[in-house]
């Protein structure tokens, strides 16, 4: 089975839902008239980054009768997509949260689970944590979706690859920063450096969506990557600019490398879930 | 010695990238610079002319009498260079009837005042021009506080600031700026026989070892001594940046309700757009 995967590394507006919203749109008729079957945008992507005292006013309940969602859904019929937004639970916590479109539904919605609050990130104090890490089913297959500090920590993509994912969904608006005397700052050599070490690792699919543009003085990079079960790059977007990137996955590649590569069947869950207990009872 | 290199390619990119993003965002198209014909100012006019379009971009030349003749001819280099749209506004007759009144106020104070001229003649050609002020200090004199508050510190948006004064120079050095403009020694040109260097009691090539190990490394000022530099000049710079914490700030607002400016009320500049 074969899956057109569209990588939508977009800037946006700060705190402007309407105007985001136009442009996933945009970009959602653009990647299916391509051919793509699933959309993949960064973190945040309907409602810009640094949103501080902006958080609570452009939050959103991913719901059918939600007027950012509704039509988000009704797009959702051509292909699938993953979008970026603030979620507000019905006790009224703020969520930095990906959601997973298909066919008219909501799929699966994950709340962040590590909000960076140290450097120049803030997210803590704005935000709620994330209490969930699951894998969800899609007409792919089953997948996972992170989004950016989440996968900085090792734990959540590995528990995502127990519950089954083997299509690792990642976004990001990832500030730049680190720039020395090579071709991409260290934030994005870094990123893409645990990304095919993740693909590499759980033998799967690796697809990350980061952003562009500024804010104030900060820079989204982008450079979005798509790596397959070998930790071979397939696809990757340019650096700084706003680019729909396409590539096409052999879902039958987890065929071919899992028979070399068996370190899904050999892990030892029993093993690690022992020496955890051992470990936190200290 | 620690390696400053940088890759210019990548720290054009996103500075004038910056610059069109900040300005545009803010509903301008153009841009103010005060042009002295030093390598900062220079720097930041090359920037922005690629950013916006050298037709968008004022130089503004703002000479005391006491100036260098060279600080008017290398920013007329860099105007004829980049085919930029200039103006040449001499700021002796605003300067000397106030300093006439302190006849024995010290350079410093002179030099502040002049500073600060050019502040109100920059501000004045921003809005004549619809033209936002493109600063050009950098991150060595952000960090040791060498600049003047409210004058050559005052603009809307900074391209250089998280650059030492080294990499200033390699990156003017890769945008073929001319040679004479870099290789000349730093001065503020405030009175006569001023330089950067002379001033501070050191180098800047030194210092910015030392600011990248406190800053960028987060050394502590007796590791940045155990990595081989003088105590004495380790203390006289953590001495600076403390200092001149304040010039690195908006003022405090003393906080009475329960949402203040600057503690409770966030937004980014770019809120909404």
């Amino acid at each position: 089975m074969k899956l057109t995967l569209a990588l939508a590394q977009i800037n946006t507006r700060l705190g402007d839902v309407p105007a985001n919203l136009e442009k996933h749109l945009a970009l959602a008729k653009e990647a299916r008239s391509s051919g793509a079957d699933l959309l993949l945008f960064p973190e945040l992507s309907l409602t810009g980054y640094v949103l501080q005292d902006l958080a609570s006013a452009v939050a959103h309940r991913p719901t059918p009768d939600d007027p950012i969602f509704q039509p988000l859904l009704q797009a959702s019929h051509d292909l699938d997509m993953v979008v970026g937004f603030v979620d507000e639970d019905k006790r009224h916590r703020f969520y930095i949260t990906a959601a997973y479109l298909s066919r008219g539904e909501v799929i699966h919605t994950h709340h962040k689970v590590y909000l960076p609050t140290y450097g120049l990130f803030d997210e803590g104090r704005f935000f709620a944590w994330g209490d969930n890490i699951r894998a969800f089913d899609t007409r792919f297959g089953r997948a996972g979706m992170l989004i950016c500090e989440d996968f900085w920590h090792a734990s959540p993509p590995y528990l995502l690859w127990l519950d089954g994912a083997d299509l690792f969904l990642f976004t990001s608006a990832s500030p730049g920063r680190g720039l020395r005397n090579e071709p991409q700052l260290e934030s994005a050599r870094w990123v893409e450096h645990i990304n095919r070490a993740y693909a590499s690792l759980f033998t799967a699919f690796v697809a990350h969506a980061n952003r562009v543009g500024y804010e104030d003085g900060l820079n989204f990079w982008g450079g979005s990557t798509l790596f397959d079960p070998n930790g071979e790059l397939l696809a990757k977007g340019p650096y700084h600019e706003e680019a729909l990137t396409l590539s096409q996955i052999d879902l039958d590649q987890f065929h071919r490398t899992r028979a070399r590569l068996p370190l899904l069947r050999d892990e030892r869950t029993g093993l690690v879930m022992r020496e955890m207990g051992r470990i936190l009872s200290k | 010695m620690n390696d400053l290199t940088i890759n210019t390619d990548l720290a054009r990119k996103i500075l004038t990238g910056f610059i069109h993003s900040e300005i545009t965002r803010a509903g301008y198209s153009r841009a103010v610079i005060a042009l002295s014909g030093g390598v900062d100012s220079t720097l930041s006019t090359y920037l922005a002319a690629e950013a916006l379009g050298p037709q968008n971009v004022l130089a503004v030349r703002m000479p005391y009498k006491s100036s260098t003749p060279d600080s008017l001819e290398h920013a007329q280099l860099v105007i004829d260079i980049l085919g930029l749209p200039s103006i040449t506004i001499p700021i002796t007759d605003m300067v000397d009837p106030l300093i006439a009144r302190f006849p024995d106020a010290s350079p410093v104070r002179r030099g502040n005042v002049m500073a600060r001229a050019r502040m109100i003649v920059l501000y004045d050609q921003s809005e004549a021009f619809q033209g936002l002020v493109v600063g050009t200090g950098n991150k060595t004199e952000i960090l040791l506080g060498y600049t003047t508050l409210y004058g050559d510190s005052a603009c809307a948006i900074n391209p250089l600031g998280d650059l030492y004064k080294t990499q200033v120079r390699q990156l003017a050095r890769d945008l073929e700026i001319p040679e004479p403009i870099i290789a000349k020694a730093p001065s503020a040109d405030l009175w006569v026989g001023q330089t950067d260097e002379g001033e501070l009691g050191f180098t800047y090539a030194e210092v910015d070892q030392l600011l990248y190990l406190l800053v960028d490394q987060r050394y502590s000022p007796d590791e940045c001594v155990a990595a081989g530099f003088k105590k004495e000049f380790v203390d006289t710079v953590v001495k600076r940046i403390q200092r001149n914490q304040y010039k690195r700030m908006l003022p405090p607002i003393a906080k009475l309700s329960n949402r203040t400016v600057g503690y409770d009320f966030l937004y980014l500049r770019d809120w909404g757009t």
